[in-house]
């Protein structure tokens, strides 16, 4: 479990997280959900360390980060794996090498132990046959799918997803999305993932925490979210005219 | 002030550079593929500005000398000092500086703006010492790279000097050898030592610290060149008055 507590993140005297304070919970995909500047993408970066933040706490596991030794965020960064949004693959490796990559650098297992674990993790995102070819000739799905082969290889505890499926084609963006909830299951590990892709909310979403101006604005589950009176929730969730027709239809099943 | 946070910056990052070290297996890979990358890939046109420089220098030398009393090996023995006192450390070191410094800067800019270097600090890599350090241990190489460019140089030079009919193959070998002092070549490799470090620090903190997307890729090259040959340029002033005054 990932526990936050009033987290403040500044940039030149600008407040973008203004006391944000959650839990995300082992075993399920926890979706950050917000409009575009709302903070989300600083927030993952603190839940990563990859920014320092003014105030408040992170603790992993009842770890807390900003407390640990070097050494120790280090191995604590063993057991996290990232899927950024560009899927942020080495451009010089081979898929297969990308993949590769966290067990070279963090593990003393043989070369054909490495080949075989990138094998099954390759087979496990539907990747077959495309370990020799170099990032930049696969397509969209087919890079993120490498990135999650990547985040997962190393067997990680915590699993951040910064907007996994944007753009993606619809129905790559379920797979992904399937995929990220199988693997989170599979591995019982927590997930966290940024987005603002209404459909990710309703295929994965089984906790949703919503941030509005760099605060957080609504907490709830795939479920709640269509109950919910919030009106900010419900100005951003309900935006389009194709999930005012999905209320629409759930508050009609409901009656 | 900001010029001073910007020095403070570029130390820090080099203290950080040597800070924990990635697994040798790997950098031992990366080391080879910078070697590559960086000093083989450089040795074409090393040599061909070197031969035709000297040649250069050869011919204005000879044309300059228009005194029947000053004596033929003088052009051999001219371009030998220019080549080894100042073309081949400083003047190539300036054509590294946008050829290398450049292909540094933008390569892991490049990495920077696709948040290739993010994933390796969220697996606890130092990135700096993974992206810096085997650039700058490859570049300790680099004196090979001057000596032949110092070779190259004076050969071009003797190519010049007997094909263009200004003095005789022997007058040039008698003027390359006349009042040799090894420290010059000492004094040479102290600069392209220092050199090399410049080649290897300065366009990566430009490409480590850069912001925005690949317009600024391309600004931060052609930044990291201005201040690499800037700071070579400054150094050389310095180094010489220190070790020839």
């Amino acid at each position: 479990m990932i526990e936050v507590k009033n987290i403040h993140k500044s940039f030149d005297g600008i407040e973008v997280l203004k006391g944000i304070s959650t839990t995300f919970d082992k075993g399920k995909t926890n979706l950050i959900i917000g409009q575009s500047g709302s903070g989300k993408t600083v927030f993952i970066k603190c839940l990563l360390g990859l920014f320092d933040y003014e105030e408040g706490c992170i603790s992993y596991d009842g770890k807390i980060f900003s407390q640990l030794s070097e050494d120790e965020k280090r191995n604590l960064r063993a057991d996290i794996g990232m899927v950024f949004q560009g899927s942020a693959l080495f451009d010089s490796m081979t898929i297969a090498e990308n993949v590769m990559f966290p067990l070279k650098m963090f593990t003393k297992q043989s070369k054909s132990e490495m080949e075989d674990r990138v094998d099954f993790v390759l087979k496990r995102v539907n990747l077959i046959d495309a370990h020799k070819k170099m990032p930049s000739e696969a397509s969209g799905g087919m890079q993120k799918r490498v990135a999650i082969a990547r985040a997962i290889v190393n067997k990680p505890m915590y699993l951040f997803c910064d907007e996994p499926n944007s753009g993606l084609d619809p129905k790559t963006a379920i797979i992904i999305d399937n995929l990220i909830r199988e693997i989170t299951d599979e591995y019982d590990i927590t997930t966290v993932i940024n987005s603002h892709d209404m459909n990710s909310v309703m295929e994965i979403g089984e906790k949703i925490v919503f941030l509005k101006d760099g605060l957080k604005a609504w907490e709830g589950s795939k479920e709640t979210i269509f109950k919910t009176d919030n009106k900010v929730v419900t100005d951003f969730v309900y935006s389009s005219e194709l999930m005012k027709k999905v209320r629409q239809m759930y508050i009609e099943e409901k009656q | 002030m900001t010029y001073l946070n910007y020095i403070g910056a570029y130390f820090l990052m080099i203290a950080e550079m040597f800070r924990k070290p990635t697994k040798w297996s790997v950098m031992k890979q990366l080391i080879l593929k910078d070697v590559d990358d960086l000093i083989i890939g450089s040795l074409g046109i090393v040599a061909f500005i070197s031969f035709f420089v000297g040649g250069v220098v050869t011919i204005q030398t000879a044309l300059n000398i228009d005194n029947p009393l000053i004596p033929k090996y003088l052009v051999g023995f001219a371009t030998r000092q220019s080549v080894i006192l100042e073309f081949a450390p400083t003047f190539i070191s300036i054509i590294m500086a946008g050829k290398v410094g450049s292909f540094i800067t933008s390569s892991i800019g490049t990495m920077r703006v696709t948040e290739q270097i993010d994933a390796l600090e969220v697996m606890g890599i130092n990135s700096l010492n993974y992206l810096v350090f085997p650039k700058f241990i490859a570049l300790l190489l680099y004196p090979f790279v001057i000596s032949i460019a110092m070779f190259l140089g004076i050969l071009g030079g003797m190519a010049a000097c007997v094909y263009g009919g200004f003095s005789s193959l022997d007058d040039y070998i008698i003027g390359i050898q006349t009042d040799f002092t090894p420290f010059h070549i000492t004094y040479a490799f102290i600069k392209t030592f220092v050199f090399a470090f410049i080649l290897a620090t300065i366009p990566s903190y430009h490409g480590y610290f850069m912001k925005g997307g690949a317009l600024e890729v391309g600004k931060a090259s052609t930044t990291s060149f201005v201040w690499t040959s800037v700071v070579i340029i400054l150094l050389n002033y310095i180094l010489t008055q220190m070790l020839l005054s």
